[in-house]
Parts: C-alpha cells; sequence; structure tokens
C-alpha cells in the first residue's frame, strides 16, 4: 500500500479482519470487546466499496503498484461487491450472536475454563476466515485465489474442531481432508494453467483460454476440487457431520459463508474464465448433480432426529439449487441466472446463519435438540422461535423472501430456455423444504395445555435478535430485488452470454 | 406516485401496522390492542369506500413497483377489486368486534390479532393485484398468515388440520406458480385487462395454454374447495369461530373463488376462454362440488362441519357463474355471489360461535329449542339459513335467480337442474336446523350457560351477526338499488362487453 488513492478502498475487507485477527491473536482478551468494532469497521469497508462501484463502475487494482502479470491485482465488480456484502451482513450478524453464545456458556457454571478456552481461539480464527473470504471475492488470479481458499479452508477447519468433543474432531479431520483434497485438486488445475499459457490472471485467461485439451484438464481438476470444497451431492458427504458438530456460531459461518466461497469461485470460472471451454453435456451433469442434491438433501432433511443435522442437511439441498443454474445458463441470458445465482446465495447466507443460531440458541436453552422434544420453545424463546419459523419461509421458497426470487428467476430461466423439467426439480425441492421446515416449526410453536415452563432462562437478546434480523433480511429481501440485481450488471461485459462449445 | 396510488398502499397499510405493532403488545394490554384493531378496521373501510366512490367517479387506481426486471408489483383498483375490497373490509369491521368478544380472557391474543390483521391486509392485496404476479404474491403469503390462525388453538386436532391445511395449499401453490412462470415466459407483463390474453398467442401455443389453464385453475382451486380439492375444508373448522367466519366468507375461501375469476375474465379473457373451450370443465367440475358439498353437508351433526360443506357447495356457485361467462346474466349471479355467500355464510359462522360461547352447543342434536334461549341470535341464524336455501327476499335469492336465467339463456338447462337439486338439498340441511331450534323441546340442560346481563350473550358477539342478518335482507330487497352489490356487479360486466 503505497499509495493510498480511492481505489485502496478495495483493500479494507480484506486487511481490517485480518489485522482484527492478528491483533486477537497477540492479545486473547480483547476479542469479545473489539469483535464487534473490527466486524463494523469491515461493514463500513464494503459499503465504501459499494458506492465506489456504483459511482465509478468496476475497478482493478495493483497492489504496490505492480501490473499483472507481475503483481498481485485485485478487482471489484457487482458480483464481486455483493457477495462481499452478504458475507459482511451475515458477519457482523454472526460476530454479535458469537458474543451472546460465548458469555452465556462461560456464565454457566460448569467447564468455565474450556469455554474461555475457545472463545479466545474463536475470535481469531473467525476474523482470518473473514479476511480470506473477503480476499478471495476479490482476488483476480488463480494462485493468488488458491492461497486464499487455503487460508479459510484452514481456518474452518479449526473452527470445525473448536468444540472438542470426539464428534466434531472426527468430522473436523475428515472435512480437512477433503479439503485438502480438493485445494490439490485445483492447485493442480492451475499448475497446468500455468504450463499452457504462462499467466495467472484472471482477466487475460479469459482472452486466451480456448477450448485447448489442456484448458479442458485444467477445468476438470479445478472443477472437481470445487465441488468437493462445495460439498456438491454426492461429495457432500463429509458437509453434515462437520456443521451439526461445530459450535452454533461456527455452523453459521460454515453452512451461511464457506460453502459460499468456493461455489462462486466455480461460477465465475465456468462462465468468465472458460466460457469457451464448457460443453452442453457438462453444464447437464451439474443440473442433474445439483437435482440429485436438492431431492437427496430434502429427504435425508426429513428423516433427521436431530435438529442441527436437520439444518445441515438443508444446506445440502440448498446448495443443489445453485447448481441448477448451470444448464440454464447455457441458454438462457447469463443476467437471469446470475441474479437467481446471487440472490440464492445471499438469502441462504441469512436464513441458513439464522437458523443455525436458533438452533443453537435452543441447544444452550434445553441442552439438546432432539426434534420430537421441542415442544413448547415458544412459550420461553419466542423470537428465536420466530426467526426459525421465518428463515423457513425463505428456505421454502414463498413470496417475499428472497429465496422466492432465486426460485421464480430460476423457473423463468427454465422456461425462457425450454428445459422446464428443472423448473419441476425446483418446485418439488420447495415443497419437500416446507415438509422439514414444517418438521420443526410445528414443534417448536404448539403449545400443549397445561404446558408450564419448566425452568426460567437469563434472557440474552445477543442470542435472540442477531438471527432474528437476519431471517428478516432474508424474507424482505425479495421486496428489494432490484437494487441487488442492478448492481450486478455493473460490469456485466464480463459476464457476456456464452455459447457452448466456444464462439462461432 | 398519485394521490390515488397512495390511497392504494394505505389500504393495505391500515390494517399491516396495527398488525405488526400488535405483535409486539402485551398479553394484558387489550384496550391499546383492540384500540389499534377498531382504528385500523375503520381506517380501511372509509379509505376503500373512498376508493370506490373513485371507482365510480371512473378514477384510475394504480400504483407499480419493480419488483425483478419485467416483474412488477401492480396494485388495481378496478371495479372487480372494489368489490372484493369492500366485501373484505366490512366483514373484517365485524369480524374484529366479534373477534374481541369472542377471545376475552383467552391466551395469546397478541400473535391472534397480530396474525390476523396481516391476513386481511394480504386478502385485500388479492383484491387489489392489478396482475397475475401480484395475485401469485398475496395468494402465497394468505397461506402463511392463516395457517397460524389455524392452528391457535395448539390441540392435537387444530394441528392435524394445520397440517392438511399446509399439503393441499403449498402443493396448489406451488402448481399455480409453476403455471404463472410459464404463462409468463410466453405471453410477458400479466396484467389483467378485460380483453386478456393476444388473440395471436392461441393458435402458436394452444396446447400450454390449455395446460397452463389447467394448472392455474387447480392451483386456486384448492382455496375454492372444489371438489376433489376441498379435504382441507371440513377439518380447518376447528379453527376459532372468528377464524372460520373469516376463511369461510372472505378470506381463503373467497380468494379462490376470486382468482377463477381473475383468471378466466382477466388473465385469460372471456373470448379466448371460449375458444380454447375451457369453460366446460369448468362448470362441470363446479356443478358437481354443488351436490357434493350439499349432500355431504346433510350427513354432518357437528354444526360447524355442516356449514363447512355447504360452504365447499355454495363457493362453487361462483365458479358455475364465470362458467357460464358467455351469459352476462349468468356471470352477474357468479359474480354478486361473491358478495352475497360472503354475507350469509359469516352469519352463519357467528351463530355457530355465539351457541358455542354461551352454551357449549356444538351439535345439531343439541339445538332443540335453543331459540327461546338465544331468540336474536337464531333469527339471525334463521336468515342466513333462509338466504343460502334462496327464499325472497334475502341476496341468496338474486344470486339463484341471476344464475338460473343465466343458464335458461345459454341453453343449459341442466345448470338449472344443478340449481333446484341443489336448493332443495340445501332445504334439507338447514329447514331442520331452523325448525329444531324454535319450535323443538329443549332435551336436558345446556352443556353450560353462561350469563350475560340482560343480552341473551355478549353484545359483541351479538351485534355482527344481527347486522349482517339485516344486510342480508336489506341488500336482497333493493337489489336494484344505486349503490346495491347486484348494481355494481352490473357495472363490472359491462366492460366485458357481453
Amino acid at each position: 500500500m503505497l499509495i493510498f488513492d480511492a481505489d485502496a478502498w478495495i483493500i479494507c475487507p480484506i486487511v481490517f479482519p485480518l489485522a482484527a485477527s492478528i491483533f486477537f491473536f497477540l492479545s486473547r482478551r480483547t476479542g469479545p470487546v473489539a469483535a464487534p468494532v473490527a466486524a463494523l469497521a469491515t461493514g463500513v469497508s464494503i459499503i465504501i466499496l459499494l458506492r465506489q462501484l456504483l459511482l465509478f463502475g468496476p475497478r482493478h487494482y495493483y497492489i504496490g503498484g505492480w501490473q499483472a502479470p507481475l503483481g498481485i491485482t485485485l478487482r471489484f465488480d457487482g458480483p464481486a461487491v455483493l457477495m462481499l456484502a452478504m458475507t459482511g451482513l451475515t458477519g457482523i450478524g454472526i460476530t454479535l450472536y458469537a458474543r451472546g453464545y460465548f458469555s452465556f456458556r462461560i456464565a454457566a457454571p460448569k467447564r468455565v475454563g474450556r469455554h474461555e478456552r475457545q472463545e479466545r481461539f474463536f475470535w481469531p480464527l473467525w476474523m482470518m476466515l473473514w479476511a480470506a473470504m473477503n480476499g478471495l471475492f476479490l482476488s483476480s488470479d488463480i494462485f493468488n485465489l488458491y492461497v486464499t481458499m487455503e487460508l479459510v479452508s484452514i481456518a474452518a477447519v479449526a473452527l470445525a474442531a473448536l468444540s472438542g468433543k470426539p464428534a466434531s474432531q472426527i468430522a473436523a479431520i475428515r472435512y480437512l481432508l477433503v479439503s485438502f483434497l480438493g485445494s490439490l485438486s485445483y492447485l493442480l488445475g492451475v499448475v497446468f494453467l500455468y504450463k499452457t499459457y504462462g499467466i495467472l490472471d484472471l482477466d487475460m485467461l479469459q482472452d486466451i483460454a480456448g477450448a485447448a485439451p489442456g484448458t479442458r484438464v485444467a477445468l476438470a481438476l479445478i472443477t472437481i476440487g470445487l465441488l468437493l470444497k462445495t460439498a456438491l451431492f454426492p461429495m457432500h458427504f463429509w458437509l453434515p457431520p462437520a456443521h451439526a458438530n461445530a459450535l452454533a456460531p461456527v455452523s453459521a459461518i460454515l453452512s451461511g459463508l464457506v460453502v459460499k466461497g468456493s461455489f462462486y469461485l466455480l461460477f465465475r470460472f465456468w462462465f468468465e474464465v472458460f466460457s469457451g471451454a464448457i460443453s452442453i453435456g457438462a453444464l447437464n451433469m451439474l443440473g442433474i448433480l445439483g437435482a440429485g442434491a436438492i431431492l437427496w438433501g430434502a429427504l435425508q432433511a426429513m428423516r433427521q432426529q436431530r435438529l442441527k443435522l436437520l439444518v445441515a442437511y438443508s444446506t445440502v439441498s440448498q446448495l443443489g439449487y445453485l447448481f441448477i443454474a448451470f444448464p440454464l445458463a447455457s441458454l438462457e441470458g447469463n443476467m437471469k441466472v446470475w441474479g437467481a445465482v446471487i440472490f440464492m446465495a445471499m438469502a441462504h447466507a441469512c436464513a441458513k446463519s439464522a437458523m443455525f443460531m436458533a438452533a443453537g440458541t435452543i441447544y444452550l436453552h434445553i441442552g439438546h435438540d432432539r426434534i420430537n422434544e421441542l415442544v413448547g420453545i415458544r412459550a420461553y424463546l419466542p423470537v428465536t422461535a420466530l426467526a426459525y419459523a421465518i428463515a423457513g419461509v425463505n428456505l421454502m421458497g414463498l413470496p417475499p423472501s428472497g429465496g422466492f426470487i432465486a426460485k421464480w428467476l430460476l423457473l423463468s430461466a427454465s422456461f425462457n430456455s425450454m428445459q422446464w423439467w428443472w423448473g419441476v426439480v425446483v418446485m418439488v425441492g420447495s415443497l419437500l423444504a416446507s415438509v422439514y421446515v414444517y418438521r420443526v416449526v410445528c414443534q417448536l410453536f404448539i403449545i400443549p395445555e397445561g404446558y408450564t415452563i419448566k425452568k426460567q432462562y437469563p434472557r440474552s437478546h445477543l442470542l435472540e435478535w442477531p438471527a432474528f434480523t437476519l431471517a428478516l433480511i432474508s424474507l424482505l429481501l425479495g421486496l428489494f430485488a432490484p437494487y441487488p440485481l442492478h448492481i450486478l450488471t455493473i460490469g456485466s461485459s464480463n459476464v457476456a452470454t456464452i455459447i457452448p462449445g466456444g464462439p462461432p | 406516485m398519485s394521490r390515488e396510488g397512495v390511497l392504494l398502499i394505505c389500504i393495505l397499510l391500515s390494517s399491516a401496522l396495527p398488525g405488526i405493532i400488535i405483535f409486539g403488545l402485551r398479553e394484558e394490554s387489550t384496550r391499546l390492542r383492540t384500540g389499534l384493531n377498531l382504528l385500523g378496521a375503520s381506517l380501511k373501510l372509509t379509505l376503500v369506500v373512498a376508493m370506490d366512490i373513485g371507482i365510480a367517479q371512473g378514477r384510475v387506481f394504480e400504483v407499480r413497483l419493480l419488483l425483478m426486471p419485467g416483474v412488477e408489483i401492480f396494485l388495481n383498483g378496478d371495479p372487480l377489486s372494489a368489490l372484493f375490497a369492500t366485501l373484505s373490509s366490512v366483514l373484517w369491521f365485524l369480524t374484529t368486534l366479534y373477534a374481541v368478544g369472542y377471545l376475552e380472557e383467552s391466551p395469546n391474543r397478541s400473535h391472534f390479532f397480530g396474525y390476523f390483521s396481516l391476513c386481511v391486509t394480504v386478502t385485500i392485496g388479492i383484491a387489489l393485484a392489478g396482475n397475475l404476479i401480484t395475485f401469485l404474491l398475496f395468494y402465497e403469503m394468505l397461506t402463511l398468515t392463516t395457517y397460524p390462525l389455524i392452528i391457535h388453538r395448539g390441540t392435537e386436532k387444530a394441528l392435524l388440520a394445520g397440517r392438511n391445511y399446509l399439503v393441499y395449499t403449498l402443493a396448489g401453490g406451488g402448481l399455480f406458480l409453476f403455471g404463472v412462470v410459464w404463462l409468463q415466459s410466453i405471453a410477458g407483463a400479466l396484467d389483467f385487462s378485460s380483453t386478456g390474453l393476444p388473440v395471436d398467442l392461441l393458435g402458436k401455443y394452444h396446447t400450454e395454454l390449455v395446460l397452463i389453464f389447467a394448472l392455474l385453475i387447480i392451483g386456486v382451486g384448492v382455496k375454492a374447495a372444489i371438489v376433489p380439492l376441498h379435504g382441507w375444508l371440513p377439518q380447518a373448522m376447528v379453527a376459532p369461530a372468528p377464524v372460520s367466519a373469516l376463511l369461510h366468507a372472505v378470506a381463503v375461501v373467497k380468494a379462490g373463488a376470486f382468482g377463477i375469476t381473475r383468471i378466466v375474465l382477466d388473465v385469460f379473457g372471456i373470448e379466448n376462454v371460449l375458444r380454447l373451450q375451457l369453460l366446460p370443465s369448468l362448470t362441470i367440475a363446479a356443478s358437481l362440488t354443488i351436490i357434493y358439498g350439499s349432500v355431504r353437508a346433510l350427513q354432518q351433526d357437528d354444526l360447524k362441519r355442516r356449514l363447512a360443506f355447504s360452504t365447499v357447495s355454495q363457493i362453487s356457485y361462483i365458479a358455475l357463474g364465470v362458467g357460464l361467462a358467455d351469459q352476462s346474466l349468468a356471470l352477474i349471479g357468479g359474480l354478486v355471489h361473491i358478495v352475497h355467500q360472503g354475507l350469509m355464510k359469516i352469519t352463519l359462522f357467528f351463530c355457530a360461535g355465539n351457541l358455542a360461547e354461551t352454551l357449549g352447543i356444538h351439535r345439531i342434536s343439541q339445538m332443540n329449542g335453543v331459540a327461546r334461549r338465544m331468540p336474536l341470535t337464531m333469527a339471525a341464524f334463521t336468515v342466513g339459513a333462509l338466504g343460502m336455501i334462496g327464499i325472497p327476499p334475502t341476496v341468496g335469492f338474486v344470486s339463484k335467480w341471476y344464475l338460473g336465467l343465466g343458464g335458461l339463456a345459454s341453453g343449459n338447462w341442466w345448470v338449472l337442474a344443478v340449481l333446484v337439486v341443489s336448493t332443495l338439498l340445501n332445504a334439507g340441511y338447514f329447514l331442520p336446523i331452523v325448525t329444531a331450534a324454535w319450535f323443538g323441546k329443549q332435551a336436558g340442560p345446556w352443556p353450560q350457560d353462561r350469563k350475560f346481563g340482560s343480552l341473551e350473550t355478549n353484545w359483541m358477539l351479538l351485534l355482527p351477526p344481527l347486522v349482517t342478518a339485516f344486510i342480508i335482507m336489506a341488500v336482497g330487497a333493493v337489489a336494484n338499488a344505486r349503490f346495491s352489490p347486484l348494481a355494481w356487479v352490473r357495472f363490472i360486466v359491462r366492460e366485458y362487453g357481453i
């Protein structure tokens, strides 16, 4: 950072949480106090970035003034800023919730030392993950992407293992291996590309990468790596245990944010960088896997006995919708599908983290999350129960939620591109989602006659309101759809309509 | 935004805002809650009447908000929406009063009245929707806002009913959404208009349009309780009486029937529907539902269940009238029944609620001689029942008269047969109740007996049915007056130029 000009704002969303992370590592007691400040600062920097985007359009920023292919290049455009905004919004919510969560646990008389230790590690890891996520959205060359992705993974695995229970240890180890495998595959792809073209910059690659065999192999390797990390069916096996056994704020981070990072890369690779090298068959393949994820995830979610596992399987299912977009994007104008994907990602991030927070709050209060024994939660956690229900509306895709807009765009794209069967999958998925949402909401909201509250718990606003606010945002997101969809079009020169098999 | 547009938004907000505030109120602040409810209800009524006057003067009420590129939320006050909106706001006012009396002392009232207000907001949204997408938005939200009302009591039975309600309505909603998106991909914006779809689409997309029509009609048919999609309705009557009243007269069932009307008249257009030959199937489904509902009603001993099956039957008069839309007389009969059925059914449910609340009577076999204990309630009930049978001068007669004339004019004599059979069946399940109540001998003590001073029951429970019973008689007697529902419906039908 030699010259701090207007463009230099682009590094703030990375530098702020990174600085916070280092700071929290060094001085371990400051986390709970300073984390909300750091989160807020990051949020503000993202808002400024958004303003820059609206005023000046998409930009590149060369760190230290070194141009590609030598230097590190960052860039921001519509999709990137929207993903940053998604992370920022959810991140602030999670930060506040985590404060409430840890202080609630530490206030409980048992195992105070262990809970304190967990909190001390949580803050630096979470800030590091956030910085790496932001870096991932802003990076503009494939090796930097590898680095940021690795950082995300390391932080995520460490966070997943934080709870210290055997189940979560095993899940975290498995998560680590899968992540590592994914990164390796991705790195191999990068090597292939570098060997073939001698460059790493995304824009340059986009200009020269054609349907050459080398490109295809590289794309296949990169895709497999990213699919593993995104947990697309049938590579989802590691996700439910890892997400369900983590601490509640960690589950919210993993399910709401982390999986979106690798997906975002995948989408950009397929539709911007290598749009010339992909075939309809491959697109349909991803669509089919997505459909499998929607149905399988939902069916599994319906069968779960534990709330957090149910929510985790619902993530598997919801991720499937993102992949339905692939075959649709091939024939339909790309903007609509980009809109669907970004909307799905944003709405799901808010709703899913709200759901995990609600589940965590319930767990903290009653000491278990067995679905059949959740009767009457509304009596003492009304805000949390409502948050869960509202987030559920989003998963069901009913208006006015953001999920509704996403599903509308997917349906509409599937009809316009004469592939109505994808629309059928989307509809069936929504109906199945309503079954698993209903199963829980129904329990939470029943107050049987003669029901008395057994135990009074201290009310913690930080546990209840962040979840509720995020759920509400996901519900009302649909009413403000034109704004994100407009932001998305900024820099859409990158997002040209692609023709499979290369330009004619 | 024009002044007219602001009015439309205010009509929606007049119940949405009180609803949201009520959610946050504490259980004990009864006065504030009641005040907010009544304030909202009267404000809404005033605003809707103002809109009616404006529409009669030919002013244009429109608001457009962009939802997505190419997709707009479009609120439009046309004569047909005015009909439904006026009905909803009048009956909401009365039902609010009734609900305040009915739920005195019962738990979770903030919850109840919050959803109650949101439910009415959404219903008015359905009335004011100016394109199919806006209709869809509110239609799906109606499911979400009514579900908590149905399960309000929280009993096993209520939850089961709620679950069935969700299964039916969400599945129907899914098909509806599918149809809407499909139609939008063919026809574009889908604003309601009296001419419907452009004619040139018909040749190009014949099969698709027939399929879409089926999807849409099934989608709204679930809420309109057309056989065999009616299964949820009789179970849903476990809800508290004001909810049943609202569900059967204004909100859910009526929204479905209103949807059928909109789809036939304003989305496809009468001409197009005739060209695609879609109406016969609708008429047949409606006729079957009319007969089936009445036959099932005959078999019920539970009063509210009998009323519920009667709704299944009566609501299809609207579909029947729309199914004969090429005949202006039949269409008039169908449309005016939107109002008339609402008035009659809400009266009957109010009365059933009064019997249950005051004397603990739920079954028809317990009703012998009840009119001596509760003469005013049973007088209102009798008026409603006679209306359902179609005896002049009640409003029920007006509906049936026009439907019959329309059926004859179109040469479909069987319509008349359906009406006659249904009338006989109506008489068969309503007259025994009425005679038993007035002339029967009380068999034993009432299941319970609550005293309310010199009145037979709480005045807030008594007033609403008396008012609606009076309207049933008055509107029926002066059906041709300038601002009667019938005159307004003629005004609507003129627009379609049949």
